[in-house]
């Protein structure tokens, strides 16, 4: 249930900031996600944005501390970069499916999309494919344990383009494989699109706008073959096979 | 304990209609979420007579101080939830109430008779904001369509009957009035109140519903309003609902003539938010016992 973490380490990596609290919570499977809230300046007054928590996939965990990665995007984020070591944070979780081990696991992330890929790297191995829009968002790549190969729009680093461009050049050297995914929707669409064209069994880490993470607010629908499926309690983890499109 | 319409709760917190999935919940928290049941009832998510998918995306906006929904009451119909969901939330240790809704009297009333007979449903909640197919106004907004709606359900069964009254109608009391004349045994209030959020970049509506219905404490002082109008002029009881987050604004509702009340979406921040809102609802925050007026708080 939700309980009240302390922040132990907050710092920037490149264009994002990290950051470590203590928990003593279950142990979370890679892929699954957190509701973040910071516990002071957060809805509890009147008129107050952000209101709700946010939802956001742990990047480790272990030892009693849990880490998260986010890009200050809007006011939850960036009520959340402006923790630091002692502060308070509500977490609930861990909440939704998480990734299945299977033959082969080829990792591609594009840019805070790699933060479920690297809890599951360090579990599985495998090689990440990681696409940035440029170099000092690349820099997050460091928080990787294994193997990776970058890509960036404006190609300070690495392959000049997009990561699906590496995914098929690898599918081109190795076929069998199964590839974990997380991303932009137009990424994860094109990661979709490449793997059903070859074969390719994929599990898709995807993201939507939720205000509860655990089933009661029925926000977070995302559209399958079967219909809406809530990303909460089905996801955020979903077989591509499953989706005629990621939107 | 608390007596209402005849049922005994606990406690005076329930949950607001479409607020809180508890099968859901079971499957995210496991069996700590019945030991530690926030609400002294469950009302369950509006159930119809065919199936509804809902919505299309996105269906949420956050704004201040609340939330913008447009999710469109999706549910597994009749006889789905009868098979599947019945049954689940038959485990949960505290009365059941079952929300409804149709387009027709002919529609409501199949539905009020299938629970009607069965004795794991402790009440029937009424959601009235749904279009008649004879006006195209919604129920709610109707009391001549609220009072014969319920006149003709009334019959079907002995189970309280409540009828959840929308904020969007012009005199909240007179839809009231026309639902206790119909032979309801208490009315809830505030449903959302209809908004539009737009689309920062386009200017075009966010929600894939268009419009959505806004809740949080952004509307805690209509509902407020609405609930003592209603008090004022119907004597039956209400469950009081509408930016619940704390004690004191529980307190609130009843001062303005709520029997009990239902916490929505205070729950989406906290899952036991209502477990906390009952503790906090002691007479040091009963803010009437204080010697500062309630607007200095």
């Amino acid at each position: 249930m939700r309980r009240k973490a302390t922040v132990v380490e907050a710092r920037a990596v490149g264009a994002y900031r990290w950051l470590a609290c203590s928990d003593d919570g279950p142990t979370p499977r890679p892929g699954q996600f957190y509701m973040l809230a910071a516990v002071e300046e957060w809805g509890g007054g009147d008129g107050e944005r952000p209101f709700l928590p946010r939802a956001f996939s742990y990047l480790r965990a272990g030892d009693g501390r849990i880490e998260f990665l986010w890009e200050d995007v809007g006011p939850g984020t960036r009520r959340l970069s402006a923790l630091q070591a002692g502060d308070g944070l509500w977490l609930l979780g861990p909440l939704g499916n998480g990734f299945t081990a299977a033959p082969g696991p080829l990792l591609v992330g594009g840019g805070i999309g790699i933060v479920p890929l690297a809890c599951w790297q360090d579990t599985v191995g495998g090689l990440a494919l990681l696409g940035f829009r440029d170099e000092r968002h690349a820099e997050a790549a460091e928080l990787m344990s294994g193997e990776v190969e970058l890509a960036t729009d404006d190609g300070s680093s690495g392959h000049a383009g997009f990561v699906t461009e590496l995914l098929a050049s690898a599918l081109d050297r190795d076929p069998v494989v199964t590839v974990y995914a997380c991303g932009p929707p137009p990424m994860l669409e094109g990661v979709r699109a490449l793997c059903a064209e070859r074969g390719v069994p994929a599990q898709l880490a995807l993201e939507s706008g939720m205000a509860c993470g655990f089933g009661a607010c029925f926000g977070c629908v995302v559209p399958t073959r079967t219909g809406y499926v809530r990303l909460c309690v089905d996801g955020p983890v979903l077989a591509a096979a499953e989706l005629e499109a990621v939107a | 304990m608390i007596d209402f319409c005849g049922i005994a709760l606990e406690h005076p917190v329930i949950n607001a209609s479409g607020t809180f999935d508890a099968i859901a919940a079971r499957r995210a928290f496991g069996d700590a979420i019945l030991e530690r049941f926030p609400f002294s009832a469950f009302v369950s998510k509006t159930v119809t007579l065919e199936p509804r998918e809902g919505n299309p995306p996105p269906r949420l906006w956050e704004q201040g101080a609340g939330l913008v929904n447009s999710i469109g009451l999706p549910n597994k119909g009749l006889r789905g939830y009868l098979e599947h969901d019945l049954p689940e939330l038959a485990e949960l240790p505290v009365p059941l109430i079952v929300n409804v809704m149709g387009s027709t009297r002919e529609e409501v009333a199949t539905l009020v008779a299938a629970f009607a007979e069965r004795d794991v449903v402790a009440a029937l909640e009424l959601n009235l904001s749904c279009p008649n197919v004879k006006t195209g106004l919604d129920f709610g907004v109707d009391p001549a369509a609220t009072e014969g709606l319920i006149a003709h359900v009334r019959p079907l069964t002995d189970k309280p009957l409540i009828v959840k009254l929308t904020p969007n109608a012009t005199d909240s009391a007179a839809v009231a009035e026309a639902a206790r004349d119909g032979g309801a045994d208490a009315v809830s209030l505030i449903n959302t109140l209809r908004a539009m959020p737009l689309h920062p970049m386009t200017g075009e509506p966010w929600l894939g519903g268009r419009t959505g219905g806004a809740s949080g404490p952004a509307i805690r002082t209509i509902a407020l309003a609405q609930v003592a109008q209603v008090a004022a002029r119907v004597d039956l009881p209400i469950v009081g609902m509408g930016g619940v987050q704390r004690g004191r604004d529980a307190l609130d509702l009843m001062h303005a003539g709520a029997t009990i009340v239902a916490v929505g979406t205070e729950s989406f921040r906290d899952p036991l938010a209502a477990t906390r809102i009952v503790h906090e609802m002691t007479p040091s925050e009963d803010s009437r016992s204080l010697e500062a007026p309630s607007t200095a708080r």
